[in-house]
């Protein structure tokens, strides 16, 4: 769909604003460039449309030169959204949508409907049409610079920071809207931002970019997971890289599905059979639907033997558990914390569906993907580690 | 003062077409003076607007034109043209361009470049955005300069009748040479105060309606209960 080879824009003979640009988009992609101010976003952008021409390089569109093509023809093809939002003060909302259309020489009614319908796309209502732009709010303007872009729906459309200056709840109401409408209408998208957890969200690859060279490409999880060098690291973030990581892997993925267990109407003589075993201390019970009640050890069924023919006659003590979908990141200072040496995974309906150990944590502390708190816990864990199982 | 009033009615009804015909002749040769200097004025600003190198040499030749005493003007341009209107429209062509060029040359310099990167990105070409987004959005400007050219001007073709062009200051000019002739003097120059009066009060009013941010002729609270749809 769109390709870059070997792209440089250089200003004054001297400052490359883009620098030795090459990569290749496909065709519905959605494309995130992001990286510090300054580093040739939206320089980027405009050499696609040619509102700025390249110094070298070759840049394609559906495998044709852009700079041989009819500049204006080119222009209209592609739909943009400025950094600034830019829509025309004496025009009326549907002025401003459809004056891509007006420039195709679309008929007025035509224009009118692609109007309504475009509005009803972001859930503007039909009024909004005859206002004008100073009588919207920041949001509702960002909407419309956003529908005036798609309006002639053109494949390709080139998004400058469209949320750029919007609170963080609207920002995240839009964000959601538009990554919904962009799987609708299924466009190739070329987005702006400076923002990783708006990149993140909408991105199918991120494009890193800094000092107009590009960093890294890749999809979301590629970059979270192997940032190509430090640069990457400090602007995905500490914070945001270890929750990521925490996530790729949840309590589920690291569980042992084979805790030792014994239903709650079993009896204390069956418990110490299946304990000596399965060569353990305790059991997990559960009833017959499977659902955690507690657990019993060797000590409690000693001091009630002469009155207890069943477990369910024995009072259980309640475990603290963790859902088999949370994050291994929380499960692991949930275990440290409460001193214990495995936690119970359940489902949604308390139901057992395994055991996470302290054992089964132990690799990953090691990656110490956890920083200084990792560091912390290696400690603890060679310690611990004896006393289990 | 009753009898000045007395007089000046008594003048009116008995001069009413003669008054209305130099009234009308007045404006005309104002409005002329103004027009024509548009049309060159404004297309020149333009140009000046997009060629920055120009405009300030441009610019300082109208001042000096603007400069020039009006008799010393008008006596020139008699030499030049003889006399009569076409002396007057002449002299006010001139001093209208000023006020036209410089206003458009401000208006479309100060076209938001945004705007413009705006319509360019959307594919518009030169023209369209000249004509869609540039003079739209410079044109109240260009309206403020047209109305100050034609107050100024309807002050200068007053002095157009020492050199045979007529209008109200024909009969400013009977009035003087007449013993006792504060009545006629009066009868010149009240319609020719109002005439500037209203034309400013027209221009002005002309001025916002073209002014390029626009609203909806709704009252405001209709359009302020809309809450924006989360
Ligand atoms: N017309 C110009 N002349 C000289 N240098 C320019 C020009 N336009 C941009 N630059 C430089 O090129 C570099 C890239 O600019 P660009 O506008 O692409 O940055 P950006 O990534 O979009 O930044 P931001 O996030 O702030 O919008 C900057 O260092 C800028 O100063
Ligand atoms: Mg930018």
């Amino acid at each position: 769909m769109l390709t870059f080879e070997h792209v440089s824009k250089i200003y004054n003979g001297e400052n490359y604003a883009v620098k030795n640009l090459s990569f290749e988009i496909d065709r519905g992609e959605f494309i995130v460039f992001i990286g510090p101010s300054g580093c040739g976003k939206t320089t980027t952008m405009k050499m696609i449309n040619r509102l700025i021409d390249p110094t070298e390089g070759v840049i394609t569109i559906d495998g044709h030169d852009a700079q041989v093509q009819d500049a204006v023809q080119l222009r209209r093809d592609i739909g943009y959204v400025i950094q600034q939002i830019g829509l025309f003060p004496h025009m009326s909302i549907q002025e401003n949508v459809t004056l891509v259309p007006k420039l195709m020489n679309w008929s007025k009614e035509k224009r009118k409907e692609r109007a309504k319908e475009l509005l009803a796309l972001v859930d503007m209502e039909e009024e909004f049409l005859a206002r004008y732009p100073n009588e919207l709010s920041g949001g509702q303007q960002q909407r419309v610079g956003v529908l005036r872009a798609l309006a002639a729906d053109p494949p390709l459309i080139l998004m400058d920071e469209p949320f750029g200056a919007l609170d963080p709840i609207t920002r995240d109401t839009l964000q959601d809207e538009f990554k919904k409408l962009q799987q609708r209408i299924g466009k190739t998208i070329i987005f702006v931002t400076h923002d990783m957890d708006e990149a993140l969200k909408l991105a199918d690859r991120i494009v890193m970019l800094r000092e107009g060279e590009i960093v890294q490409m890749g999809t979301p999880d590629e970059i979270l997971s192997a940032p190509a060098n430090a640069f990457v690291e400090d602007f995905i973030g500490k914070d945001r890289l270890l929750q990521s990581r925490a996530t790729v892997q949840t309590v589920e993925q690291l569980m042992n599905i084979t805790p030792a267990t014994i239903t709650e109407t079993a009896t204390t003589s069956k418990a110490v059979q299946v304990m000596r075993e399965k060569r353990v201390d305790a059991l997990l019970v559960t009833n017959e639907y499977g659902t955690l009640k507690g657990y019993v050890d060797i000590e409690m069924i000693e001091s009630h033997r002469k009155q207890s023919e069943n477990i369910s006659d024995i009072h259980l003590t309640t475990l603290h558990t963790v859902k088999k979908d949370a994050y291994v990141r929380d499960s692991v200072s949930r275990i440290l914390k409460l001193g214990v040496s495995y936690v119970p995974v359940v489902d949604d309906d308390m139901r057992l569906v395994g055991i996470l150990t302290r054992a089964s944590l132990v690799d990953l502390v090691y990656d110490s993907i956890w920083g200084d708190e990792g560091a912390a816990a290696d400690e603890q864990e060679a310690v611990l580690e004896e006393t289990i199982l | 003062m009753f009898e000045l009033i007395g007089d000046l009615v008594t003048y009116y009804s008995q001069n009413f077409s003669y008054v209305a015909q130099e009234f009308y002749r007045h404006f005309l040769m104002a409005a002329y003076g103004v027009l024509f200097a548009a049309i060159v004025s404004i297309p020149l600003g333009v140009v000046i607007a997009r060629y920055g190198r120009l405009s300030n040499g441009v610019i300082q030749l109208a001042n000096i034109i603007q400069t020039i005493p009006h008799l010393a003007m008008l006596s020139m341009l008699m030499l030049a043209i003889g006399l009569g209107a076409n002396t007057v429209v002449v002299a006010l062509f001139l001093y209208s361009i000023l006020p036209i060029l410089k206003n458009t040359y401000t208006g479309i310099v100060n076209v938001d470049q945004v705007l413009l990167d705006s319509g360019r990105a959307m594919g518009m070409t030169k023209g369209q955005i000249l004509r869609m987004v540039e003079l739209p959005l410079a044109l109240s400007v260009i309206m403020a300069g047209l109305r100050n050219a034609l107050v100024i001007a309807i002050g200068i073709v007053a002095i157009g009748a020492f050199f045979g062009a007529g209008g109200m200051g024909d009969i400013i000019i009977r009035g003087t040479n007449v013993t006792d002739g504060t009545a006629i003097i009066l009868a010149g120059a009240i319609p020719t105060a109002l005439m500037a009066i209203i034309a400013d009060l027209i221009m002005g009013t002309l001025e916002k309606v073209f002014h390029p941010v626009k609203s909806t002729p709704k009252d405001k609270t209709g359009t302020e209960k809309e809450a924006e749809p989360a």
